[in-house]
């Protein structure tokens, strides 16, 4: 047991100092971003913009919280987009078609996100079906299930004026409340992630799960944690979404979890797992949506800006395969 | 014992999938009555879901059989090529196709002329001679009307942005090139600053139009080509504190538009007749299984509605919420 523990300790060392070099990296990328658009582009260096640029954030910030979590245990959740959408259709039916109020709404919204990763746990680690192949099934029950909820309609608050108030309200410095849930989101998260024993368990599951399962953990219980966990952090991105819509939309959502995965990715979190960090991801999530609206001002085409996203995409992973090999 | 429970697993879900089939509607038609196989862009928005009915309402009146149904985005141009293969392969008498890609369908629809099956297009036409007929609204016409009642609320001069869907089927680059172009022909102190492509979600086109506010802090005007990016539009002014600081000028409806127009956040929308289209499509399809001879346009027509026509019948017939 000792032995296994110093060894699991100076090996977390190692990945750890790798990890901070990518984190750095990450970050340095974004100031870089923020500094060029800022110096050749006068709109982008205003208070609105910067404040547009966090609220871009928010969302897609929030989904790939979750999806940092499953990513580090060598997983992989491809249905955080649509379980967004169908948290958000649950909140959508529950106020304002059932009329209940929002502090009902909200933790139902969050409480079906977390079955819907339920589900994914417990297709991965007792079906043993592979991630991949669960979550995308899960993507299209989802994304079914919305449909049908809502009719195929969206549903709208705008009954439930308080809602938008709540989310898009600017309680503080003009900026609205989702970037401080964002940022609120990311600290529990970040805590989670390193200072509980669900933490420590999906670095381990990443690591080396054969040695953690054999060390005695309970690997199928804890996989189910973790990606529940995204279904909680994909049920909140659906609440900040309908915000931001004032309305559940049950067409929107497909896609959302490649920028999830891209931003955990671009932020550190390698996709071989045992890696990763909430703060990278935030700043991956910041990275692409720095890059969209700063090429947005700036006035490159639209055909322009998916190459340009790509390729960071693609340097980001790039990066992450080098230091791996350098540590190895 | 692995393989058994498999297999049981299969049979299930096949079992369920046909019961689930049977009580959503036909797919194998009855011998007497015309089959038309109708592929559109989806049902995911309310335009198509309206135009649904239109086809339904119709087919059921004409004594038709149909089916809908169409791929779960509107980027999906792969997907909806595999329907349209599907479609044939049923061998319906005929076949209404709403292109998302112009060019793509190009083969299909001629081994479609080849077995003898009429395709009637409707929404976006094909860039082919194949089509029977096209079905659709006249977007240059009806994005050049939105320019002209922008230019009037603007009073013909200052910068106008536009956001579009995308810019591979033809409804968004008719519906962009209709409001561009008429701007730079008659108004000549007007100018784009920005086209913006959202795909048609409002989150993602909210996020472009405050990226261009940011850009052009003196921008008078919105034009949102089609629902979802009039409500990004819409969604944009709110959270940027600009409702009713910048004219926005929407496509469809929808309630989100329907309320902005009453509450004078929105200026005004161009309203296409999604029911007629649905209905005019099965019309003419069944007039080309009947052997007429078809137009090559059959226009549906579009409205510009506002605050003080919107209760009018006319316009309340062709809306939907």
């Amino acid at each position: 047991m000792q032995t296994t523990k110093t060894t699991s300790r100076s090996r977390m060392q190692s990945l750890v100092k790798g990890e901070s070099l990518q984190r750095f990296l990450a970050l340095g990328a974004l100031v870089l971003l923020l500094v060029f658009f800022s110096v050749i582009s006068a709109p982008f260096r205003t208070t609105e913009n910067y404040t547009s640029i966090l609220v871009a954030t928010a969302v897609n910030g929030v989904l790939a919280m979750g999806a940092t979590f499953v990513i580090i245990t060598a997983g992989i959740d491809l249905s955080v987009g649509t379980t967004m959408t169908f948290c958000s259709v649950i909140l959508g039916l529950v106020v304002t078609n059932a009329g209940l109020p929002l502090w009902l709404g909200v933790p139902a919204a969050l409480a079906a996100g977390a079955l819907v990763g339920a589900v994914n746990g417990i297709l991965i680690a007792k079906a043993k079906i592979p991630p991949f192949i669960a979550t995308l099934g899960m993507l299209n029950v989802t994304r079914g299930l919305a449909q049908i909820l809502s009719d195929v309609k969206p549903i709208y608050f705008e009954g439930t004026p308080q809602f938008y108030d709540l989310f898009m309200g600017k309680s503080f410095f003009g900026i609205p409340n989702v970037v401080f849930i964002m940022f609120g989101a990311g600290i529990i998260a970040s805590l989670v992630l390193t200072r509980t024993v669900l933490g420590r368990y999906a670095f381990a599951l990443g690591s080396n799960e054969e040695a953690t399962r054999l060390s005695g953990v309970n690997v199928d219980a804890w996989k189910i944690a973790v990606y529940s966990v995204a279904g909680l952090f994909a049920g909140l991105g659906g609440i900040l979404i309908a915000a931001r819509m004032t309305s559940a939309q049950p067409s929107v959502g497909m896609g959302y979890e490649l920028d999830a995965i891209a931003a955990a990715v671009i932020g550190g979190t390698s996709l071989s797992g045992g890696v990763g960090s909430i703060v990278g991801t935030i700043i991956g999530a910041f990275i692409i949506s720095t890059l969209t609206i700063g090429l947005s001002i700036v006035g490159v085409p639209d055909q322009w800006k998916l190459v340009i996203t790509g390729v960071v995409i693609i340097g980001a992973v790039f990066l992450d395969i080098l230091r791996r090999r350098r540590s190895a | 014992m692995k393989f058994t429970r498999f297999s049981g697993l299969l049979a299930g879900s096949m079992s369920l999938a046909l019961v689930v089939g049977a009580c959503g509607g036909g797919s194998t038609p009855a011998p007497s009555k015309p089959y038309i196989a109708i592929v559109s862009k989806g049902s995911q928005h309310q335009f198509w879901q309206a135009v649904q009915k239109g086809a339904t309402d119709e087919a059921a009146a004409k004594g038709a059989t149909i089916t809908y149904e169409g791929p779960a985005s509107e980027s999906e141009v792969d997907k909806q090529l595999t329907m349209l293969q599907t479609a044939l392969d049923k061998k319906p008498a005929a076949i209404c196709f709403a292109a998302l890609d112009s060019k793509a369908a190009t083969q299909k629809l001629q081994a479609a002329k080849d077995a003898n099956i009429p395709v009637v297009g409707f929404d976006s036409g094909v860039d082919s001679d194949i089509p029977v007929t096209t079905v659709s609204t006249d977007n240059i016409a009806a994005a050049g009307e939105a320019a002209d009642q922008m230019a009037k609320l603007i009073g013909e001069a200052g910068k106008v942005a536009v956001i579009v869907h995308d810019q591979t089927s033809q409804t968004g680059t008719t519906r962009r090139d209709g409001f561009v172009n008429r701007m730079k022909e008659k108004y000549p102190n007007i100018t784009v600053v920005a086209i913006e492509y959202g795909a048609g979600d409002p989150v993602k086109s909210a996020d472009l139009a405050k990226a261009i506010m940011t850009a052009n802090p003196d921008l008078k005007g919105f034009f949102g080509a089609n629902e979802g990016s009039a409500k990004g539009v819409l969604n944009a002014l709110k959270e940027a504190g600009k409702e009713g600081k910048i004219v926005a000028i929407g496509y469809d409806s929808g309630q989100q538009q329907i309320d902005a127009i009453m509450s004078g956040v929105m200026a005004g929308a161009i309203t296409q007749n999604p029911v007629g289209i649905g209905a005019k499509c099965v019309d003419a399809a069944l007039d080309a299984i009947a052997g007429k001879t078809l137009p090559k346009n059959i226009d549906t027509g579009y409205y510009w509605y506002d605050k003080s026509n919107i209760d009018k019948p006319e316009i309340q017939a062709v809306l939907y919420k």
